[in-house]
């Protein structure tokens, strides 16, 4: 807690949680979850797409061998789920879990050295890690959600989605009850994707601004935390990347 | 929790993000590592194939060496014959020629003889001439007595 003593802890906690934004109503703009996720985009992608282009087949240079270790990965748990041309999903994929794996990283730097580095140049609100930010998870679930229909629909036709809408799981006799389930189903694919990484980002990073309120002692919690934090950004990175995979697959195989 | 338009730049970002990582991120690496795995692939099989020759070779290279011997002992052997058939050949001719020699150095003996026998007997002719001639106390015409000299040197 730096931001002098004037300030209580519940000011303190609000102001962490505060977008820096721009513009009235709906069109805000939350300019720092923009920025700071694009600026990693940027780098990461940039970096990977150089890496890409000067890849050669003979022995690979250490970015390289780094890139091609996270595509494969990546790839092959597209290979496991989706059956199919890949040349879609693979990339979709490692974007996903490239990014919000990044994204999710930023949790780990200490909670108060980015807000005050931008207090120092007179930016007064800065909510550093994107991921909790559930405009941008509901943005990449919502995406995800319009290719799964869009892949339903070029795939299956018309025709065969609404038969699929109408029969599938129980056959043609309970139609209602087919399409309750399936408007339930595809509602709570979109939220359950974006609410389940914006809460574990948005839980942790609560905790770590909890604990730099302890003063003296958060010392000996933040290092475990932020260790454990490791493996929720990893986790949380992979299941957004699995889920879509597998409700892709699904749209693609339907029931 | 307040949803706004940050929500349409998010997703903007996301589909240049995908867009980048499709068009510009996967394909290149894709290939590269295709084409590593076929190299990869290839290198072992020509190996593989190498090691084949290579024990090919040596079979070859067996064989030669089995036949080579064959046809060394095989020469060996006639070159032996061949020389003991030159050196029965050569004791043949030898023998041959020195039955020539020895029966050529006989006719020679034979006329060197007959030559002696023939001068022997024209001196003791002219001989018996020269004594009959002292004993008639005068010249016998040698022209006029030739038929009769020589029926005398034919029955010495």
């Amino acid at each position: 807690m730096a931001s002098g003593a004037a300030q209580t802890s519940s000011e303190y906690i609000t102001h962490h949680l505060t977008n820096l934004h721009a513009g009235h109503g709906f069109w805000t703009f939350h300019l720092d979850t923009l920025i700071i996720s694009g600026a990693i985009g940027l780098f990461i992608f940039g970096l990977m797409a150089w890496a890409a282009s000067k890849a050669s087949s003979g022995v690979p240079g250490k970015l390289q061998n780094f890139v091609e270790m996270v595509v494969t990965l990546v790839d092959s748990q597209v290979k496991d789920t989706f059956h199919g041309d890949r040349s879609f999903i693979t990339p979709l994929a490692i974007t996903i879990f490239v990014w919000v794996f990044l994204m999710n990283a930023m949790d780990l730097i200490p909670v108060d050295w980015l807000p005050l580095a931008g207090g120092a140049v007179g930016i007064h609100h800065l909510k550093v890690v994107p991921t909790t930010d559930p405009n941008l998870t509901f943005a990449m679930s919502l995406t995800v959600f319009a290719l799964i229909y869009f892949f339903n629909l070029k795939v299956k036709g018309v025709g065969g989605f609404l038969h699929e809408v109408f029969t599938a799981p129980f056959g043609p006799w309970l139609a209602p009850v087919n399409l309750l389930f399936r408007i339930v189903e595809d509602i709570a694919k979109p939220i359950s994707l974006a609410l389940r990484l914006f809460g574990n980002m948005y839980a942790g990073e609560m905790v770590f601004i909890l604990i730099s309120l302890l003063g003296l002692w958060q010392l000996p919690l933040a290092l475990p935390w932020a260790l454990f934090h490791i493996l929720i950004i990893t986790l949380q990175a992979f299941v957004f990347m699995m889920l879509t995979v597998v409700y892709l697959s699904m749209a693609h195989e339907g029931h | 929790m307040n949803i706004n338009a940050t929500l349409i730049g998010q997703a903007i970002w996301f589909a240049f993000f995908i867009w980048i990582t499709m068009k510009f991120v996967w394909p290149p690496l894709q290939r590269a590592m295709q084409e590593r795995q076929k190299q990869i692939a290839d290198g072992l099989a020509a190996g593989e194939r190498a090691k084949a020759d290579l024990i090919q070779a040596e079979h070859k290279a067996a064989a030669a060496l089995t036949e080579a011997k064959g046809r060394a002992t095989e020469i060996i052997a006639l070159s032996e014959k061949r020389a003991a058939q030159i050196v029965e050949e050569a004791k043949t001719a030898a023998k041959g020629e020195g039955e020539r020699i020895i029966a050529s150095a006989k006719a020679e003996i034979e006329q060197e003889v007959f030559r002696a026998k023939e001068a022997l007997r024209n001196q003791v002719a002219d001989l018996a001439v020269a004594g009959a001639g002292k004993i008639l106390m005068r010249e016998v015409d040698a022209k006029a007595h030739t038929e009769l000299l020589a029926q005398l040197k034919r029955e010495l």
